[in-house]
């Protein structure tokens, strides 16, 4: 079992007071805070090993260029890859969902093709299809959520057909914490030759995931919501599929040549490997190692005790925000289906004067559609409050968090 | 010349239909601000010099004690730089 009382002297932030109250961090799921061995790799790397990647013969470069190999394998090691050349480093989660849009749909689906999509997304996995399927003419259809905010498979399973060229859908909603059941998709999906993007965002950094079990074709998530640091992110995907792809951006890092000819007065280009191809200009190096650095802490305190000491966290939180009179928590009462999401509302309060009034006494949550509207509308809500747990929350946290919310009752 | 801007470090403006405005004070001038709006709004009810849940014109919006402000119904931007504007200069 983790021990969150050792783990929070680790994260030099947890020792500061907002507005007088020690700080309460509520609002992991639209970034986690950072370990020190993370803010340290950085550090160390500006200080000692900072240089660009590739192609310098010079010992700066080659210690930076083996860092920045190194972060692709611990990454695709932690979610169980063939190899690195399956690991593309992308800014995050949204930069990843749209580098298959642009290299894998634009120049594979037609006017008769179809992309699935839940209503559960958020809208980084909603706004790229609509786009691309105005300049493509292909559909965009959406698999209907039930009115706990659980995926609804029936829908799933008649929306599917051999018109669907990819299935898009959350692992864990950003709303409500539900786990999908991804492998359930992914057979149907792959019956019908669909491949299946799944986004990663908050599951990754929160359940363990092996995406050979899972047989995803693509998995996105982002490095900030994992204890590494913000600009980072993956996109996972089958090496055979990725051959395949031409690149996403053009530049520098993802040629292999780029040769004049003097007669046609035109460059051939050749692409770089895998998985150069899809990480044109210079990367982000430091990035890349901070993200290392937090997969190793989270690898040293290991994913499955991240996932019971979460569930507990939020099942003691549920139990407990239940017995204020003015709250009312959305989705399912079930703890064991969720992630540590809790979304829910404050009687005769907005999801923003929520957040300020908590805010007033030191504790972080989020408010309104956290960029999930469809979702929202679904479930007929305005806006949410959310609260959002991670390794370095504790009981006695939740303990003041429903104090305060306890105030709410007089107003 | 002092102006709205002086006293306001941010505005956010929430998405969706029904946009909430939150008005963020800066932090050097949120007790000035605060003290200007206690003046010329009337307060309709407060909740320990937390919550302080005001009208001015017919408008309703809800000021917190740690400077920042919600302000709804209202139709733009430019409505809302309007209303602080009469509240603050």
């Amino acid at each position: 079992m983790l021990d969150p009382y050792k783990i929070r002297e680790d994260f030099p932030i947890l020792k500061r007071k907002i507005n007088n109250h020690p700080l309460i961090y509520f609002d992991s799921a639209a970034t986690s805070q950072k370990p020190k061995q993370v803010i340290e790799a950085i550090k160390e790397f500006y200080e000692k090993h900072n240089a660009n990647v590739h192609r310098a013969v010079h010992t700066l470069s080659q210690e930076a260029s083996e860092l920045y190999e190194n972060a692709h394998e611990e990454v695709a090691k932690f979610i169980n890859a063939d190899s690195m050349e399956e690991i593309i480093f992308v800014r995050g989660t949204t930069e990843a969902i749209n580098l298959v849009a642009y290299a894998w749909v634009l120049p594979n689906l037609e006017r008769e093709d179809e992309v699935l999509v839940t209503l559960m997304e958020h809208h980084s996995n909603i706004v790229p299809w609509e786009n691309l399927s105005k300049t493509k003419g292909f559909q965009v259809k959406y698999v209907e959520v039930n009115d706990d905010g659980t995926l609804d498979y029936e829908s799933f399973e008649d929306a599917i057909s051999r018109k669907t060229k990819i299935v898009c859908l959350p692992h864990v909603s950003n709303v409500t914490g539900i786990i999908n059941n991804v492998k359930r998709v992914v057979k149907i999906a792959h019956e019908y030759n669909s491949l299946v993007l799944v986004d990663g965002a908050q599951s990754v950094p929160h359940l363990p995931v092996d995406v050979k079990d899972l047989d995803v074709d693509f998995l996105a998530f982002s490095g900030h919501k994992m204890l590494g640091p913000t600009g980072i992110g993956v996109l996972y995907g089958k090496r055979e599929i990725l051959e395949r792809m031409p690149p996403f951006h053009g530049g520098g890092e993802m040629i292999r040549e780029v040769a004049f000819d003097k007669i046609t007065r035109r460059c051939s280009i050749s692409w770089n490997d895998l998985p150069w191809k899809f990480e044109a200009g210079t990367p982000n190096i430091c990035g890349g190692v901070g993200l290392m650095a937090a997969i190793k802490y989270l690898k040293n305190i290991g994913m499955e005790n991240v996932t019971v000491y979460e569930k507990t966290l939020t099942r003691y939180a549920m139990q407990h925000m239940q017995k204020c009179k003015t709250v009312k928590i959305y989705g399912p009462e079930d703890a064991s289906v969720k992630c540590g999401i809790i979304p829910f509302g404050v009687e005769g309060l907005g999801s923003h004067d929520v957040a300020l009034f908590l805010d007033s006494y030191g504790i972080m949550i989020r408010s309104g559609f956290h960029c999930a509207q469809p979702l929202h509308e679904k479930l007929r809500l305005k806006s949410s409050a959310r609260a959002s747990f991670y390794i370095y929350n504790t009981r006695e946290e939740i303990d003041r968090f429903v104090e305060v919310l306890r105030e709410t009752e007089q107003f | 010349m002092v102006s709205v801007k002086d006293y306001i470090a941010r505005i956010e403006e929430a998405c969706g239909k029904e946009r909430d405005f939150i008005v963020i004070f800066k932090y050097d001038k949120k007790n000035e601000a605060m003290t200007k709006i206690l003046k010329k709004a009337a307060i309709k009810k407060s909740v320990s010099q937390i919550i302080f849940e005001l009208t001015f014109r017919n408008i309703s919006f809800r000021l917190y004690g740690t400077g920042k402000a919600i302000f709804r119904n209202l139709k733009n931007k430019d409505e809302l730089e309007k209303v602080l504007s009469d509240l603050l200069l």
